[in-house]
């Protein structure tokens, strides 16, 4: 039974107490203090005021969303009352695969603070259920017993990548914010505690290279809040820093997009408004005087002074001193800090030509200024060039579903470490990197120095008549030491037009916040599954660094299921971890879909080999899962985007009925088999710059794949068993000790050579005569077919023919019998006996050819 | 008296000894002629059971090529091995076992001794099996679980499975990075990889071990020899001795080489020769304790027989000389099927001619001769469906040989001249 009162059950009236505290007449909102909720049925009603802990109705009526009260306010009209909070998790709502990062047995009423910036935290104010009482218990003190059940107890936070020990200031009670939200600011960023070691020092290391780009996220969003009196300055730092996300990636529309609370800015809108930006130089006072541009940055500052309180940047304690650093100063500052987007740091705007003309040659260079709808694009394509490239790392291979670790074990005699192909990519693209440097100081070029290149040719980029106080005083050379990064930068990829368009695909929807459904074909071997892995693995990692959305990743495959029912089941115990039979699934699940999240988080469902669910019972469920997999991501706040994969292209249209198909608005994507030149840079990749194959090797391999099947699996056995067949023979006679020509061909011999007439040499006397018997018969009678009886009494001449002892029919039944068991020949009809009909399973020609040689 | 006593032992103790041998109750020390098959493979499961490297291979070969042999002495070999002993799970299948998904998966589940398992008992449904075995082998990786040996015997039957389900899972985990597993298939299916489904087969390794005898004649004899002669650690040393010189003595004789080479020309595989030697093992006795050609004649004389021949013995005169009717309709219509009516008429036109010696029978008991033969499935009707047609004129088929008929007759005791006669003529 629940345990409380949800909307299902009960009506609830919900009314403002008192009057309303503020007014914000830009947005058109007043702020109340609290609320009551008389239930009907019930004569007292309940009191939720601000910082108080509060239920929020849910999909699981045991368990609603727990969140701490920040803010309420009804918009103009005031019908729609809307509340912002901070959320807790429960532990059924962190993700499974995470749990075990908590290292200890959750207490049943334990919940976490949750920091994810990326989840919504505004939610309608009529989903409140009541006020619920929370506890905070220190991390090393033991949970309280004997409470009743009603209360929850708070230890530690959750962030959506680790549980980390609970700040106790996070969870006192907001300081009362009776002023209006953009005043009240101020107030609260002075509150928070003064920059002491321990939390620089965890903002600093921060997981992986993130932290350090999120500081100096931070840091300039910290000055701009600084700043915010100025208006004129407040905007340069905003432009300068859109313009700073155009040069590091796609995320500008969509950091617009969440940041325009009204959501009156369409997307091409903004990007309008971006590539204006560019065009014309002058674009401050063009902002200034937007009044969309002014709200999306007082609600953007909001956000990230409630949600990333924690990250406190030193910059924050410098940036009053320079009252006159610009926003270019803060963005060069903010540049320098990121060495992991060295790469992007080194395009400035004033180059975009420069940048431009290295467009055709070096498929990593970001482009400096997306000035049209093709060069974004072109930043996206870089951007997952970089996130999939294959030519990758160790990090990369470890993460790759397909089996990463065939050739660690390989060690071959000698390890030759000179430059492989990917390595002198990168020196391309250093000898790049070098071109505009000269042009600019004509500064060193060895990678070492990259860092102190850049940062040392920050001051120089920025507008000569501003700069040069900005950068000695940034807290870089307070805190010496850049965070190194644990995974070494990724290099260039080959160009991988599908990933690229499922990344826009399911990012576009993530950030809208609308559903869809791709179908994905190719054949086997084609980097379908490893490719939707990727594309959600980076998109993952922007969303950890708060650059979209938080999305859920579900994957279902159809083969791994034993009938079509199961989808739903597996779905079900994925996204919820419930157990549920096959049509309770399907209720649930369908319940989850058609009402709208309270928090807003969009689900991806990847869903392989989906032909096995659709074919196989298109009558009975067919049709429900039609429902699953193509209606629902249309329905409008269920947010789920799907990706079908399948070998066939035109599954659509095969199994859909007409109207069913009419309404998909299905966006399709077919993989196509790796040309030569990608396998061979798979394997470079997979070889990790282990100098292991000769040149030559490697082009036979890849191209003989190619011209085979294009299947990367296919590829990589062979050059395993190349390997092998190396390392056997490798210390007799190659010298070398790399994988060589002889070598491959023995391995593609042995993988793709016909086993027939290797089968026919070593048969016996009378199975090789009884083949030829076969075939004479065939000559006579002109057919590819014949009986038994007529094949034996040609068998019997021939025997005299060859001065054997002619066979019985016992005997000759048991030579055909044994050739049909390793189907050499086709028999038919074995209940007939004499008139069994024997077909050959193999070329006439090959049959007499392997019968010649010997 | 102990003198032969101990002769019988002996005797008994060799029999006993070859027997196991022949029967294949007992391994090989090494597989003869098969080295590089042997290292390959070993290599390979080796390669899972230490460094813990996924695999999927198919051993192809005919029948009696020695792949259950073989992978049987690259096992003991393994579990030889004191890190792998303790460090493999072995999953064994057969597709004449396991015939569909669901009980393959339940003795997946069962012999892997997975939590689910109480006693030998596996709970939950099929689903809840493959999704918890699944969840298994994903959790696993490559340092830290145990690697899993899962060895297909007819694997070409795994194929015909509904979607080949079980096949795309084991060797989807194959192909990636979890619990490290060795999927090794046996079959003698030459084309098993057409079997697959595209998406299964991408996911194969295409590793194919092939077990192709190229023994000579020579090696043949060799292994005859070997497989016949008594090892030095038999407890009689002088009944040993005697035994080891007769079987090369043996090997020499002419008769027995033309028996040898006989069979070898038939198959080179082992089984076939196996039954050969245990019928003339069978007959050593302690009246002649050693093998002598006689036995060997009489246990080809045995093979060798034709099924349907030795049938022909049984039959009665009347029978055989419908069949023989039957041959000489067949002869006349070149193959054509025949009814009752007809083999009658012929049978007649033969008695009408040969009065004297044959006796002259009525058509029921014709008749019922020939539903004799129906029976014994010696003629069959064309199409068995038809009842309409009265029983007479339902078309039949010899099934028998012109061969096959001759010889029997040639064998058939006191059979009468003029049946001979009437056979051998060309025309009825």
């Amino acid at each position: 039974m629940s345990r409380y009162i949800t909307r299902l059950r009960m009506r609830r009236a919900y009314k403002w107490n008192g009057r309303p505290v503020s007014k914000d007449r830009k947005l058109k909102r007043q702020y109340y203090e609290s609320m009551s909720i008389s239930v009907e049925g019930k004569t007292e009603d309940v009191t939720v005021s601000l910082g108080q802990y509060i239920l929020i109705e849910g999909d699981d009526d045991d368990n609603p969303f727990v969140a701490q009260l920040l803010k309420l306010y009804t918009d103009d009209s005031g019908k729609k009352k809307t509340a912002v909070v901070q959320w807790f998790v429960r532990t059924c709502e962190v993700p499974q695969n995470k749990r075990k990062l908590l290292g200890r047995h959750p207490h049943p009423q334990e919940i976490f603070f949750y920091q994810d910036c990326s989840c919504d935290n505004e939610v309608d104010g009529e989903t409140i259920l009541g006020a619920v009482q929370i506890e905070y218990v220190p991390v090393e003190d033991p949970f309280p017993k004997g409470k009743s059940k009603g209360i929850l107890f708070v230890k530690l936070l959750w962030d959506t990548k680790s549980f980390r020990a609970l700040d106790p200031e996070l969870m006192q009670p907001p300081q009362s914010s009776k002023s209006p939200p953009p005043s009240s600011r101020g107030p609260q960023t002075r509150a928070l505690p003064t920059p002491d070691l321990s939390v620089m020092k965890r903002a600093m290391s921060g997981i992986l290279t993130r932290g350090s780009m999120s500081t100096g996220k931070m840091s300039s969003s910290e000055a701009e809040s600084l700043h915010s009196a100025s208006k004129l300055s407040a905007a340069k730092a905003l432009s300068a820093k859109r313009r700073s996300r155009a040069v590091s990636g796609p995320h500008v529309r969509k950091k617009l997009d969440l940041c325009s609370p009204s959501k009156n800015m369409t997307r091409d809108d903004v990007l309008g408004e971006i590539l204006d930006e560019h065009t014309e130089k002058t674009l401050t006072s063009k902002l200034n005087t937007s009044p969309t541009g002014r709200i999306s940055i007082s609600i953007r500052l909001t956000r990230l002074n409630l949600n990333e309180e924690e990250c406190v940047s030193p910059l924050s304690s410098h940036s009053p001193d320079k009252p006159r650093m610009t926003a270019y100063d803060k963005d060069e500052s903010t540049r320098a800090r990121t060495p992991s987007r060295r790469k992007d740091a080194l395009r400035e705007p004033a180059l975009a030509a420069l940048a431009e003309e290295e467009h055709e040659d070096s498929p990593v260079q970001t482009a400096a200024t997306p000035r049209s709808k093709r060069k974004s694009a072109q930043l996206v394509s870089s951007r997952i060039r970089k996130q999939l490239n294959l030519l990758g790392n160790t990090v990369d291979l470890q993460s790759d579903g397909v089996d990463g670790d065939d050739d660690d074990c390989f060690v071959p005699a000698k390890i030759d470490l000179q430059s492989s192909s990917d390595e002198e990519e990168e020196a391309k693209i250093d000898s790049e990197d070098e071109l505009i440097v000269k042009k600019r100081r004509g500064s060193g070029t060895s990678r070492s120095t990259e860092k102190t290149r850049v940062s040392a040719r920050t001051p120089r980029k920025t507008p000569s008549k501003k700069t040069a106080p900005a950068t000695p005083h940034t807290p870089r050379h307070a805190t010496p030491s850049i965070p190194s990064r644990s995974a070494p930068a990724r290099k260039p990829g080959n160009v991988l037009e599908e990933a690229r368009d499922i990344y826009n695909f399911v990012e576009s929807k993530v950030i809208d916040g609308t559903g869809g459904c791709m179908y994905i074909s190719g054949v086997p071997g084609t980097g379908k599954t490893a490719t939707v892995h990727e594309v959600i693995r980076s998109l993952q990692q922007s969303a950890e660094q708060d650059e979209i959305p938080h999305l859920r990743f579900i994957e279902i495959n159809g083969m791994k299921m034993t009938d079509p029912h199961q989808a739903y089941v597996q779905i079900l115990q994925k996204l919820t971890d419930q157990k549920a039979t096959p049509d309770h699934a399907a209720a649930l699940l369908e319940k989850r879909f058609s009402a709208p999240a309270p928090k807003k988080e969009t689900t991806v469902l990847l869903v392989d080999e989906v032909r096995h669910l659709l074919l196989v019972t298109l009558i009975s469920i067919g049709y429900f899962l039609f429902i699953i997999l193509f209606d629902w991501p249309t329905r409008r706040n269920a947010r789920l985007v799907v990706l079908t994969i399948a070998n066939t292209m035109d599954l659509p249209e095969r199994i859909m009925i007409n109207r069913v198909a009419s309404r998909l608005g299905l966006t399709r994507m077919s993989f196509q088999p790796y040309t030569f030149k990608q396998l061979q840079q798979i394997i470079t990749s997979r070889l990790n710059r282990v100098k292991a194959f000769e040149e030559d090797a490697l082009q036979l391999v890849s191209r003989k794949v190619a011209a085979l099947s294009g299947d990367a699996r296919r590829c990589l056995d062979i050059c395993r068993r190349a390997t092998e067949i190396c390392e056997h023979s490798g210390s007799q006679k190659n010298s070398s000790g790399l994988v060589g020509m002889s070598h491959v061909m023995e391995a593609l011999d042995e993988m793709f050579s016909s086993s027939y007439i290797a089968a026919i040499r070593c048969a016996s006397v009378q199975e090789q005569l009884f083949l030829r018997a076969v075939i004479a018969e065939f000559r006579r009678l002109g057919l590819e077919e014949a009986t038994f009886q007529q094949v034996f009494v040609q068998h019997q001449a021939l025997c005299r023919v060859e001065g054997l002892q002619p066979v019985n029919v016992s005997e000759g039944l048991t030579v055909c019998q044994r050739l049909g068991s390793c189907r050499l020949i086709l028999l038919e009809g074995s209940r007939l006996d004499l008139f069994l009909r024997i077909r050959l399973n193999v070329s006439q020609d090959d049959v007499l050819y392997a019968l010649k040689a010997d | 008296i102990s003198d032969r006593k101990a002769t019988v032992n002996s005797s008994d103790g060799a029999q006993k000894l070859l027997r196991e041998r022949l029967c294949h109750q007992k391994l090989p020390d090494q597989p003869v002629g098969l080295d590089s098959q042997y290292k390959h493979l070993l290599e390979l499961l080796r390669r899972t059971a230490v460094h813990g490297e996924s695999n999927s291979v198919l051993i192809v070969g005919p029948r009696g090529s020695g792949k259950t042999m073989l992978l049987g002495c690259v096992l003991r070999e393994l579990m030889s091995l004191r890190e792998v002993q303790k460090n493999v799970l072995l999953v064994e299948l057969n597709g004449l076992l396991q015939t569909d998904d669901k009980i393959a998966l339940k003795e997946i589940t069962r012999q892997l001794h997975l939590e689910n398992v109480v006693g030998d008992k596996v709970f939950g449904s099929f689903a809840e099996n493959l999704a918890f075995l699944l969840e298994a082998l994903k959790k696993g990786d490559k340092s830290s679980s145990r690697p899993v040996l899962f060895v297909l015997d007819e694997f070409d039957l795994f194929a015909h499975h509904k979607n080949q389900t079980l096949l795309y899972n084991l060797l989807d985990v194959s192909q990636s990075a979890q619990t490290p597993v060795a999927v090794v298939g046996l079959t003698c299916r030459l084309d098993v990889l057409e079997l697959l489904e595209k998406r299964v087969k991408s996911r194969f390794s295409h590793r194919q071990i092939h077990l192709f005898s190229s023994l000579s004649f020579g090696q043949y004899v060799d292994v005859v020899r070997a497989q016949l002669s008594l090892p030095p650690d038999f407890p009689d040393p002088k009944f040993s001795d005697e035994w080891n010189h007769s079987v090369t003595k043996l090997c020499e004789d002419k008769t027995v080489e033309e028996i040898l080479r006989r069979n070898f020309n038939g198959s080179k595989d082992f089984r076939s020769l196996h039954s050969l030697l245990f019928l003339a093992v069978s007959r050593v006795s302690v009246s002649h304790s050693t093998l002598r050609e006689a036995d060997l004649i009489e246990a080809c004389r045995l093979i060798s027989a034709d099924s349907k021949a030795n049938v022909l013995h049984g039959l009665s005169i009347l029978e055989l000389c419908l069949i023989i009717a039957m041959k000489h309709l067949n002869d006349t219509y070149d193959g054509e099927p025949f009814n009752f009516q007809m083999v009658h008429n012929e049978f007649k036109k033969f008695i009408q001619r040969k009065s004297h010696s044959i006796h002259k029978f009525e058509k029921p008991v014709v008749m019922k001769a020939f539903e004799h033969l129906l029976q014994l499935e010696l003629v069959r009707p064309v199409d068995s469906g038809v009842c309409k047609v009265q029983r007479e004129y339902q078309l039949m088929r010899l099934m028998l040989e012109h061969g096959q008929v001759m010889e029997a007759l040639q064998k058939y005791p006191q059979c009468p001249t003029d049946v001979k006669q009437w056979a051998l003529s060309a025309f009825g």
